[in-house]
């Protein structure tokens, strides 16, 4: 069996012919496999999905409890029989719930990995390596100038700067599903105990972390009691990056804006956004993580999707494995 | 270094003042010496380090990557200097790094010759963290770029010290990196420095413009008028062989004016207003002079076509005298005796200009007898020369501004406490055929509205847009639809940079015009007859 006969690029996403199922598509199909919950991945309208507990959970929260006809939950690490085609969801590593989804038929085995990262995240369970003949890794910050730091060293740059800025409000942008739980919880393991505000787009997602046993300590509404700006000064305001360019920050005193993401390892990016406080924290792999993952799963076959295919496939190339692009549409590539 | 590279990050992200100023202290608090007198003179322009130019950069990481993957790393970032910073191999744990101390970096880059200086960057950067290696790749290919102003560091040492600036000012040019001494003073573990070089900068005298009532409590007589040149404010200064000239806030500017320079053969330190020009007659524009500003040196051509002269106003040291304490009509006489002893094509008096009651000195200032005047001074006659700004002694009345009606056309959010704020405003003029008029742009103002007036104008842009890109939106503008700005501003100059082929000086917002049609605002060919 040749790989592409087992997972081929279609316009609705990943499809599996001898299977008859999608990995992340983009529009409503028969049925869907999804390997994380953001909303470029996990789209509601299938009439079958088959993911992770946490991921069908996260759905459901987003989508209201009807996102799909019906639902099956996929155990990490046991296998499952689709038409002849074994499946197996391991850990990425992304998000809470996310998963790489393993595709073997005949002797030969493909791994969809979905958005992954290597560095440990208190909120996820970290990625697991799987062995495979064509690993299909995703690209988002694939160049060799991304490189991630350790996460509680950025957390420790915010710390120092709320604390030679007490009469001013930091605000941290960070998108709603993993990297706001991710960075309220590591403030917490760097001993910061005061309640942390946030803003309403992540109460239901921090509820569930919460409720899935992921402590995220004392999280308090940043609503406004009166007209008293002065009540932020010194606290940590955490909520998604587009509500700081709105209306809706008006109502903290002088805030610092902070924005967690890979994407602020470059200046430019943090300037243009008018960030104050970059904190270089992501949810996708590095370029050292990229590389160090494709040589640890042994696969001769590499395919490239959502991000910059080409510097991955130029590796590849002088890695001698062969890399190709996988063209496929509507995964965003801000998403971090 | 880490805690250099750490500070350079901070601050070139951070708009506001009083940040970079709280940022600067609290490293020249947690920092030893000679680190902070190091990292001091890397923000001042004062630390010296020989160059590597940035070919020698890219061979470096040529030898340590695959070029491919390097240029696409550098298309994507666009800058060299950090390029090379981010996909540098550095040490294992990228995170800390191997400790380097900033003057160890420093000693090591300095004892390089040109064989081996790009090996022993190597070598450091093979250390460093990523920001270390950014901040060392600046010190070395020269200019930090991080919106710090040497007069902002100085005002940093004084919060630090609890000293006032002047004093910082005063010293400065008599101290050399690592400023151990002026730290020990700040720090109180030692008495002040002794003022010891010569020609060094005194702090300048500034005035107050005039505004409503300050004329009715002050009298006519007390008072001499001067006009108020667009130039810029130096002090020229030549003691003991040295000669210097600086520009108001005490930064050495002398490379660049070496015509000026030759001619200071004096024993004195003289106010004044550096211009372009022949003497007597010819005075040239401000943007004649800013052919000769912002340079390290000058090429002969610049300075043969761009004379520049100083036109003096204050006397503040005569030989071995400090005549400072004097008032000014004292002061006035001595400089009126000694400008006449100097060169006549380098050196004029600025005149005075007689007047008796303040409606012909404001006849006067409306309608001035050169156009490279921008105003009138007053100077209280009996007042002695003192740093600062105080309030009553010297005022500045200047001409009303030019105004125009534009319209808006872009806008950008902005920084800090406007950072959810559209406060930035590109506003244009009309121009092409009457029955097609479309607008140029003419400038950028992010001031002259009050809170309310931004709170309106953030409304207008979020109601109006019609494209985004990026933080900037572009608005609705067009005939029957558009908001029209009332901008003030100083002067106008020809710019080959801009499409209208107008530069406006200090533009900004001086009145919103909710009430006049987009179509009725002004014409290029109104900003075109200002030129001439």
């Amino acid at each position: 069996m040749q790989p592409h006969e087992l997972l081929q690029p279609r316009p609705e996403g990943l499809y599996c012919p001898p299977g008859d199922f999608f990995i992340d598509p983009v529009r409503p199909v028969q049925r869907a496999l999804i390997t994380h919950g953001h909303s470029d991945h996990a789209r509601s309208g299938h009439r079958h999905v088959l993911a992770t507990r946490q991921t069908l959970d996260i759905m459901a929260l987003r989508y209201g409890p009807d996102f799909a006809g019906s639902t099956q939950e996929a155990a990490l690490g046991e296998t499952l029989s689709l038409d002849g085609v074994s499946v197996s969801f391991h850990p990425a590593g992304h998000v809470l719930g996310s998963a790489q989804i393993a595709v073997e038929r005949e002797g030969l085995r493909i791994v969809a990995s979905g958005d992954y990262k290597r560095c440990p995240d208190p909120t996820c369970i970290p990625f697991e390596v799987v062995p495979c003949d064509v690993f299909i890794t995703e690209a988002t910050f694939a160049l060799p100038v991304f490189r991630h730091p350790d996460a509680a060293h950025e957390i420790a740059a915010l710390l120092k700067s709320v604390e030679q800025f007490p009469e001013r409000a930091h605000l941290v942008g960070a998108y709603a599903l993993g990297k706001a739980e991710r960075v309220i919880r590591l403030l917490r393991d760097a001993g910061y105990e005061r309640p942390i505000f946030i803003h309403g787009a992540l109460a239901k997602l921090c509820d569930y972390y919460q409720r899935r046993g992921i402590d995220l300590g004392r999280l308090e509404p940043a609503t406004m009691e009166g007209n008293n700006k002065a009540a932020f000064a010194g606290e940590i305001i955490v909520g998604p990056p587009s509500a700081f360019a709105d209306r809706w920050a008006r109502r903290f005193a002088d805030p610092v804006a902070c924005f967690a993401s890979g994407w602020m390892r470059i200046r430019q990016r943090a300037k243009q956004r008018g960030v104050e406080l970059p904190l270089v924290i992501s949810d996708h792999a590095d370029w050292d993580e990229l590389t160090r993952t494709i040589s640890e799963t042994g696969a001769r076959e590499v395919w490239v999707t959502h991000g910059r295919e080409e510097a991955l496939v130029r590796w590849c190339e002088l890695a001698g494995i062969a890399g190709r692009p996988l063209h496929l549409v509507g995964y965003e590539d801000e998403g971090d | 270094m880490k805690a250099f590279a750490e500070l350079l990050d901070r601050l070139v992200l951070t708009p506001s003042r009083n940040g970079k100023l709280r940022l600067l202290v609290d490293y020249f608090r947690a920092t030893p010496d000679p680190d902070r007198g190091l990292a001091l003179a890397a923000v001042t322009g004062d630390l010296d380090i020989p160059s590597v130019k940035p070919a020698m950069l890219r061979a470096l990481v040529m030898e340590r990557m695959d070029p491919v993957l390097f240029a696409y790393s550098y298309d994507y970032v666009g800058d060299l200097a950090e390029t090379v910073s981010l996909v540098w191999p550095g040490p294992e744990d990228e995170t800390e790094g191997i400790s380097v101390r900033l003057s160890d970096a420093v000693a090591q880059l300095r004892s390089a010759g040109r064989a081996d200086g790009p090996a022993i960057l190597a070598r450091l950067l093979d250390r460093m963290t990523i920001s270390e290696r950014f901040a060392t790749i600046k010190l070395v290919t020269g200019g930090l770029r991080i919106g710090v102003s040497a007069r902002l560091a100085k005002q940093a040492l004084a919060d630090f010290g609890g000293v006032d600036v002047v004093e910082i000012e005063e010293l400065w040019h008599g101290l050399k990196p690592p400023y151990r001494e002026l730290f020990d003073w700040l720090t109180g573990k030692a008495g002040k420095p002794e003022l010891s070089a010569a020609a060094p900068f005194r702090p300048v005298m500034l005035s107050n413009p005039v505004q409503d009532g300050d004329l009715e409590k002050i009298a006519p007589p007390d008072y001499a008028a001067e006009w108020k040149w667009d130039g810029i404010r130096v002090q020229a200064v030549a003691e003991r062989g040295v000669r210097r000239l600086y520009s108001r806030t005490g930064d050495d500017i002398s490379g660049a004016f070496p015509d000026l320079l030759e001619a200071m053969d004096f024993e004195a330190a003289l106010d004044g207003e550096l211009l372009v020009g022949r003497l007597p007659e010819h005075t040239g524009t401000f943007s004649d002079l800013q052919q000769r500003l912002n340079r390290k040196t000058v090429p002969a051509k610049i300075v043969q076509q761009y004379p520049v002269f100083v036109r003096c106003y204050d006397i503040l040291q005569e030989g071995k005298e400090d005549v400072r304490p004097l008032p000014f009509i004292e002061r006035r006489k001595r400089l009126e005796a000694f400008v006449g002893t100097l060169d006549p094509s380098r050196f004029d008096l600025s005149p005075v200009v007689p007047f008796d009651d303040w409606a012909e000195l404001d006849a006067m200032r409306h309608e001035p007898p050169h156009p490279i005047i921008e105003g009138v001074m007053l100077k209280r006659l009996d007042s002695s020369y003192v740093p600062g700004r105080p309030k009553g002694p010297w005022f500045k009345w200047k001409r009303d501004p030019h105004v125009v009606d534009a319209v808006l056309m872009y806008a950008q959010r902005g920084h800090g406490k406007r950072s959810s704020f559209y406060s930035d405003f590109t506003f244009g003029v009309w121009s092409g055929p009457d029955d097609a008029p479309e607008l140029v742009p003419v400038g950028k103002a992010y001031f002259g509205f009050t809170d309310e007036e931004l709170r309106q104008l953030d409304k207008y842009v979020r109601d109006n847009t019609i494209e985004r890109f990026g933080p900037v939106r572009s608005v609705r503008a067009e005939p029957r639809h558009g908001l029209v700005l009332e901008i003030a501003f100083e002067g106008l100059a020809r710019s080959k940079r801009h499409r209208s082929g107008v530069a406006m000086r200090f533009p900004r917002i001086s009145r919103l015009r909710w009430d006049k049609p987009a179509n009725e605002a002004d014409r290029i060919e109104t900003l075109q007859a200002l030129l001439d």
